[in-house]
This record gives structure tokens, C-alpha cells and sequence, in this order.
């Protein structure tokens, strides 16, 4: 039975891609599609990093181990989500025009912060495998807090680019300050 | 860019039925629509000046008093009463009226008018409009020399719309306009669209329209429009005085504090449609620029 959960946690989290590469295909987005996918692929890029700071909480939680098996992937579909995101605004919305999103990068503060993040998701993805683990030992550990980091940068760059109505992100922040407090709290309770 | 007269413009008919001639070519060829592949159903090159269709119009609105989402106008105004309705007009004026909007159709014929809407947000469509100019409406109640703006109030009535039991923004809605900006012809009270009555997810049964201005500066479901000797304070100004200013005209030069406006995206035109440049005023600079010469546009934004 247990050999099935990754194996299934793949696939569902693939669902998202599958749906908005039908939309594309079948034009399904409305009237301002290159928006749809952006917000669709950004949205998703949050979700991921929720499900992914949950994995711990939940295995301390549940005492199972069984959850912190499921980190790595849940953390390679942040990139891949991020990444869908980000080759979204270049590539769709300003069709490579390096000089204008340079500029947007520089001056933008919400591009900024969301250029900042997916950088920072660089690393963590080329270390993800196990040799990497092997190879950085303690380090490992210390670069891979970078999500923390990246997490927080998320938020923000939600945050940003609302015009008004701030209800969702602020959902996304509220989850993402739990999960990090969880953090903090249970490495006083230890020391 | 000049005025787009209706003769360069695609009528709706032909321009709805050029999507259902390849959706029929497409059904016949073969089992998978063309039509719904997104890069074969836009005609290639610059479409800036094609109407954006009626769903198109109607569906994908900023309303915040039925709601934030874009849908939400659509969905939400449906039961909204327009009938009667009333307008008074006052302040520096001579003659305060109360008008009906029975008595304005009456009073004032409708014509099209097709103009390019500009959000704030970065995207645009082109409508056409039934209406009027507003400076026919005001010529009814003598404007007084100490008439130097316009403040426009929509309704506010929580219980039909729901989005105004959230303080999202001040309510009721409040925009402005400088006199000689409310008494330039373009400046349009609106009625109606693509020849129909004006859709309540639209402002119906009546709002404003300034072309040159970003969309917010357009007010719906009017129901006083004061005039005034002081500068009146708009909602998007009180809500965040440093992104939203009282002239707010487009101009691809200004960013807005978070995010560019040196280009657009337009509506309906699909995924490998490009953004085009902003044009200053909207394309409209030709009619309006003089009344901002000498100003800088970047203190008065």
C-alpha cells in the first residue's frame, strides 16, 4: 500500500498543469487569458509551498514519518510551479522583451520580490537529490531553510500586487505564519 | 489616435459572425474545433481597434459594489433596480434639478460612440457606447462662476449590492472632474451600449464616461453630481492617495507606484496576442492635451 502514496501524490500534483494546459489548448480562460494562467500558476506556486511546510507539522502532529517522504516532491513542484509562473510573464506576456522586464524587475517592487524567490528556489532544486545530501551534510540543512525565506517572499509578492482587495493574500500569509511559528515554537520546546 | 468612427470599425455582426464562418470551417474539417485552438482564432496583426465583444463588455467588469472579481458585477447586479431612478443635480448652480431618468431619455438623444477603455490595471477594450455629452446636462442647471468641478456620486444601497456591506472602498463611490474636463464633448454620459440598454453590470441606467482617463475615473449608477469650488476627494484617492491621483489620465510615461502602464493587453484578443504600447490620453491627445498644457503630469498624475 505504502509503495502507491508517492507514486500518487505525483500524479495529483500534476492535476493543476493537466487543467490549465486544457484551458489553453481548448481556450478556456475568458477574456484576459495571459492573466488567468499568471494568477492560475502563482496561485498554485503558493499552494505548493503550504502543502510543503506542512509535511513536518503534520508528521510531529501525527508522529508518522511517512509524511517527510513526501517533502522533496511536494518542494520540486514549488519550482516547477514557479517556474510555469515566471515563463509566463516572459515568455506570454512580454514575449521575451528582456529590456522591458529588466526594467520591471529593478523598479517593480512585487516583481522584485517574486524575480528574488524563484531564484532562490534555484538552488534548493539542483541540491534536491540524495548525493547532494550526501555531499553538503549540515549545510544541506542551513540552505535548504532558504524556503522560509522564499515562502515569506511569496507572500509579499501577492500582497504587492493587489490593487484592494487584500482577503486572499492575506489567507495565504495567516497559513504560511503558522506553519512557520509552528517551526520556532517546537525548536524552543526542544532546546 | 483619432476618433474611431464606426465605418473603420468591424460591425458586431460581421465581426461575431467572422468567429462562427472559422468555428464552421472548423467543425467540418475535423473533430476537434479550430476555432477553440486560441492561436488560430485571432486574425493576425495589430486589432486595437476592433470592438471587443458584447460578452466580453459584459462579463469582465470592475464593479467593487457587487463584488472584486471580475465576474462578480455580471452575477451579482442581475436583480438591481434601476427603475425609477433620479439624479439631482446641484451646488454652484443656478437652477438645483432632480431629473428622472425617464425625463434625460427624453430630454437628450442617445448616440453611438465608440471609445477605447483604459484600466488602471492594464488592459483595454473598445465599447460602443450610447450617450450623450455631459455639458448638454449640465447646460440644464446653469453652472455658477464658482462651478470650478464636478463630483459625481454613485448609489450607495447595501442591501442590493453586496459589495458595498465590505469596506472596501469609502461608499458610496465618489469620482471628479475639473469644469473644463466635465464640459469636453467627449466626455460622455452614458445610456446604453452596442445599441442596447445600458446592462446593470455596465452602471446602468446611467454613469459616465471619460475616455482619456483610466476606467476607474468613469463613475456607475450616478445619482447626484454636485458641482463645486474646491477639488472633491475621489474613493481611490482616499483609499490610497499616493497610487490613485485626480486626474489619473493615461499616460504610458506615469507608472503606477507598483506596476507599469507603458503597455497594454487587450481584451479578447487571446493568449499569443501581444501588448501594445500605451498611447498618451488614451490616443485622445489630439482632443484633450490642451487642457493640461503647462501642467506636469507627473506632480498631477
Amino acid at each position: 500500500m505504502k509503495k502507491y502514496y508517492k507514486p500518487s501524490i505525483f500524479f495529483l500534483s500534476l492535476i493543476p498543469f493537466v487543467l490549465i494546459f486544457y484551458k489553453i489548448i481548448f481556450n478556456k480562460l475568458g477574456p484576459e487569458p495571459v492573466k488567468e494562467i499568471t494568477h492560475f500558476t502563482g496561485e498554485w506556486t503558493l499552494l505548493f509551498i503550504i502543502f510543503t511546510l506542512s509535511m513536518s507539522p503534520l508528521k510531529k502532529i501525527t508522529k508518522l514519518n511517512i509524511w517527510i517522504s513526501f517533502r522533496r516532491m511536494l518542494g520540486l513542484f514549488i519550482f516547477f510551479y514557479a517556474t510555469l509562473h515566471m515563463l509566463t510573464y516572459v515568455v506570454i506576456d512580454y514575449r521575451l522583451d528582456f529590456q522591458s522586464i529588466s526594467k520591471d524587475i529593478l523598479t517593480k517592487k512585487f516583481i522584485f520580490v517574486g524575480f528574488a524567490a524563484w531564484v532562490l528556489l534555484l538552488p534548493l532544486a539542483l541540491t534536491s537529490s540524495r548525493k547532494a545530501l550526501f555531499y553538503l551534510k549540515d549545510k544541506w540543512k542551513k540552505l535548504h531553510r532558504l524556503i522560509y525565506v522564499i515562502a515569506i517572499l511569496g507572500v509579499t509578492h501577492f500582497i504587492w500586487l493587489v490593487k484592494k482587495d487584500l482577503t486572499e493574500p492575506l489567507i495565504y500569509t495567516v497559513i504560511i505564519l503558522i506553519l512557520l511559528l509552528f517551526r520556532f515554537k517546537f525548536r524552543r520546546i526542544k532546546n | 489616435m483619432k476618433k474611431i468612427k464606426y465605418s473603420e470599425i468591424t460591425p458586431e455582426k460581421i465581426y461575431n459572425n467572422r468567429r462562427s464562418f472559422v468555428k464552421s470551417i472548423g467543425f467540418g474539417a475535423s473533430s476537434l474545433a479550430i476555432s477553440s485552438l486560441p492561436f488560430l482564432n485571432n486574425a493576425i496583426g495589430n486589432e486595437q481597434n476592433n470592438l471587443t465583444s458584447y460578452k466580453d463588455i459584459t462579463t469582465y467588469n470592475n464593479y467593487y459594489e457587487f463584488g472584486t472579481s471580475k465576474g462578480d458585477p455580471y452575477k451579482n447586479s442581475k436583480n438591481f433596480k434601476t427603475k425609477p431612478w433620479e439624479i439631482s443635480i446641484e451646488g454652484e448652480v443656478e437652477k438645483p434639478i432632480k431629473i428622472s431618468m425617464d425625463e434625460i431619455s427624453k430630454s437628450f438623444t442617445s448616440e453611438e460612440r465608440i471609445y477605447r477603455l483604459r484600466c488602471v490595471e492594464g488592459w483595454s477594450m473598445v465599447i460602443p457606447w450610447m450617450g450623450f455629452s455631459l455639458s448638454k446636462l449640465l447646460s440644464k442647471v446653469n453652472p455658477t462662476s464658482k462651478a470650478k468641478f464636478v463630483a459625481f456620486e454613485s448609489v450607495y444601497d447595501p442591501e442590493q449590492m453586496k459589495g458595498q456591506r465590505y469596506p472596501v472602498l469609502n461608499w458610496p463611490y465618489k469620482e471628479g472632474l475639473r469644469i473644463d474636463e466635465a464640459m469636453h464633448p467627449l466626455t460622455t454620459v452614458v445610456t446604453g451600449l452596442y445599441n442596447k440598454e445600458l446592462p446593470n453590470q455596465n452602471g446602468a441606467p446611467l454613469r459616465i464616461f471619460i475616455p482619456w482617463k483610466y476606467g476607474f475615473k468613469s463613475a456607475k449608477a450616478i445619482v447626484k453630481i454636485k458641482l463645486i469650488e474646491k477639488m472633491p476627494t475621489s474613493s481611490w484617492m482616499w483609499a490610497s492617495p499616493r497610487e490613485y491621483g485626480f486626474y489619473s489620465n493615461v499616460n504610458p510615461n506615469v507608472d503606477h507606484p507598483r506596476w507599469s502602464q507603458a503597455t497594454e493587453r487587450i481584451i479578447g484578443e487571446g493568449i499569443w496576442a501581444p501588448r501594445v504600447k500605451t498611447l498618451m490620453f488614451n490616443g485622445y491627445g489630439d482632443e484633450v492635451a490642451n487642457l493640461y498644457t503647462g501642467m506636469d503630469l507627473k506632480k498631477y498624475f
